[in-house]
């Protein structure tokens, strides 16, 4: 792995990653890719994160969904873990709460497939730091 | 309306991905700061950002670097107090677990300031993802150049290395944390001298908090007057605190400083369980004290808690509702700080049972008025004399409580009730005559055989042999079974 030697290095490097984050979200053309965060803290675990994740794994790859599957820290939602976050290209990322195999399931066919509204989304209820007026 | 800083990539990125951080600004402020400022002038900024510690004492961040830079010595070491130990509180998890690569950040930029080649992270053994993500995350780091030798290029070097701690509560005092990472027994010693002078292997040493950590970078990139805009008089920027206890909402949030009790735990929290009626809310852990209703506009910060008789602490707030019992509260504190007292001054380790005993005696209906005046001495002698913060902080949960609930502590004392009902000695089950049909429901299902009574005659509880587990009064289909 190359060093970070300079400030300049520091943001090149930066500026490549962020761009290739961009372009993990509209591979091969406009063919854009659904992005799950799962939040993979103490918390999340303890509460099934972990089985959640490998089914979202393995299941958007059976169903020939192309997604990229990560994990996450703690959201802040310990009252509704597993809490995972769903990005579907074209739309605002949104949090489900209370994810077990089952919600999984529907999230995968009705709202990453058909675009349909599930239940369980939490609002957001924050500013961070880059969008403070909000 | 929360504001994320200190968790602004918590639930963003990957933990273990350096490349996620990076793209989310990590090593940045770094950066900046190795190249642009010389160490005296990155301190000025985080003193001129107001940023205070947020391990709960709330001594200035930039005064506290400020005197470890100036103590002259061949080496000094930088420390990350990761040793969260208040019951309920799990901020600094959930920032190691969601975002280490901004703790060794800090740490770099605090090793820059104060003049320290080596950083330590004194870290729960309890704690073993946070433990596992930070390996991986200084890994990372060492292979980027981030930490090690000649820092981007400027001649810094730093390295972190990892401490871990047995979960004693007490290790989160700092002389007794320097010592535990020493391999020494985790006992406090008294200050001065002050780490800033001699603290671990008797070399200057800065101990923050990861919170505290977690805050730094942010200052340098969007500057010290971004910061200080947020929060209030003398307490700037935000603070995370874990809810948990009576409340829909149990989780992390954070919010500015100056943001009242009643929008952390109506808005934000989602108001109580079951639409039960708030009582009070006990911050600062067992050093801290009780708020209660009157309490529920004050703006949160650190002059206000102490001034309402309680302390901002770490950041665990535990909210109770009408049927939680003060003084069984305050026991339940005693309980853990009798637990975690290191024995070594005899205040703390002798007083603190004694206080404990006192409580469980009110408890169980046996005290008298007599009790509150003894009670509230030892309470002041313990917090005066003890040598280290647990010893002088451990009363506040009884003082608290019964300076806000003074009532409770008469019922229990004089009525020998338990107005919550709570207190198993102070409540006795009985079976209301006019309700009991004789189906003998109870009496099938009590543990101890405490219910007598013929089939379609009315039902009786002995409540001497009565343990008091509530099976009756669940069992019951004709509500004919409460609490007197």
């Amino acid at each position: 792995m190359t060093k970070v030697n300079s400030l300049s290095e520091l943001k090149a490097r930066r500026e490549s990653l962020q761009s290739r984050n961009k372009i993990r979200e509209t591979r091969d053309h406009n063919q854009s890719v659904v992005q799950v965060k799962v939040a993979m803290a103490t918390c999340g675990i303890a509460s099934g994160a972990r089985d959640v994740m490998n089914f979202f794994s393995d299941e958007l790859e059976k169903r020939r969904i192309e997604a990229l599957v990560t994990q996450t820290g703690c959201m802040g939602y310990c009252y509704a873990e597993p809490t995972i976050e769903v990005h579907v290209p074209g739309d605002e990322p949104v949090v489900f709460g209370y994810v077990d195999i089952q919600k999984a399931d529907e999230i995968i066919e009705r709202y990453i497939r058909r675009q349909e509204q599930v239940d369980g989304i939490i609002p957001v209820g924050y500013r961070t730091i880059d969008n403070e007026e909000d | 309306m929360q504001l994320r800083v200190a968790l602004r990539n918590c639930g963003f990125i990957d933990p273990e991905s350096i490349d996620d951080a990076i793209a989310r600004d990590a090593y940045a402020a770094l950066a900046k700061v190795l190249v642009e400022l010389k160490p005296a002038e990155a301190i000025e900024i985080l003193k001129e950002s107001g940023l205070r510690g947020r391990g709960g004492g709330g001594f200035p961040t930039g005064l506290k670097w400020e005197i470890a830079s100036k103590n002259e010595a061949d080496q000094k070491y930088v420390v990350c107090n990761a040793d969260e130990g208040d019951p309920g509180a799990f901020m600094d998890r959930s920032i190691l677990e969601g975002d280490p690569h901004t703790v060794l950040e800090a740490m770099a930029i605090n090793g820059y300031c104060i003049g320290a080649s080596k950083g330590l992270i004194y870290i729960r053994a309890e704690y073993p993802l946070a433990i596992e993500r930070l390996k991986i995350a200084i890994r990372q780091a060492r292979e980027y150049g981030l930490l090690g030798k000649d820092i981007f290029g400027s001649g810094f070097d730093f390295d972190i290395e990892l401490r871990y701690g047995a979960g004693a509560f007490v290790c989160g005092e700092e002389t007794a944390l320097i010592h535990s990472m020493e391999g020494e027994r985790g006992e406090p010693t008294f200050k001065p001298p002050f780490p800033a002078e001699s603290g671990f292997l008797g070399k200057p040493t800065n101990v923050n908090n990861v919170e505290s950590y977690a805050n730094i970078p942010v200052i340098y990139l969007k500057g010290a007057d971004w910061f200080h805009s947020i929060g209030t008089g003398k307490s700037k920027g935000t603070k995370v605190f874990a809810l948990a206890g009576k409340i829909n909402n149990v989780g992390l949030i954070e919010v500015p400083m100056g943001t009242t009790l009643r929008e952390v735990i109506f808005e934000i929290g989602g108001g109580i369980i079951d639409g039960k009626k708030f009582k009070a809310v006990q911050t600062g852990g067992p050093s801290g004290g009780c708020l209660t209703e009157k309490h529920l506009d004050i703006p949160i910060d650190y002059d206000n808690l102490i001034e309402s008789g309680s302390m901002m602490g770490s950041g665990g707030m535990i909210v109770m509702d009408e049927d939680d019992c003060m003084v069984s509260m305050a026991k339940f504190y005693l309980d853990f700080t009798v637990e975690e007292s290191c024995g070594k001054c005899s205040p703390c380790r002798i007083g603190n049972k004694r206080l404990y005993e006192m409580l469980d005696t009110i408890t169980k209906g046996k005290g008298s008025l007599e009790d509150l005046d003894r009670l509230r001495n030892l309470c002041e002698v313990v917090k005066d004399t003890s040598l280290c913060g647990l010893g002088q902080t451990s009363p506040n949960p009884i003082l608290s409580t019964m300076d806000n609930f003074h009532e409770e502590y008469i019922a229990h004392l004089s009525d020998k009730r338990c107005p919550s009902g709570q207190c198993k000695d102070l409540m006795n089950y009985v079976i209301d005559p006019e309700n009991c049909v004789g189906c003998t429901a109870c009496g099938r299902v009590c543990p101890v055989g405490a219910i007598t009574g013929e089939k379609k005659e009315i039902h009786s509880i002995d409540t001497a042999i009565c343990i008091k587990c509530g099976a009756c009064e669940e069992k019951c289909k004709f509500n004919a079974i409460s609490v007197k």
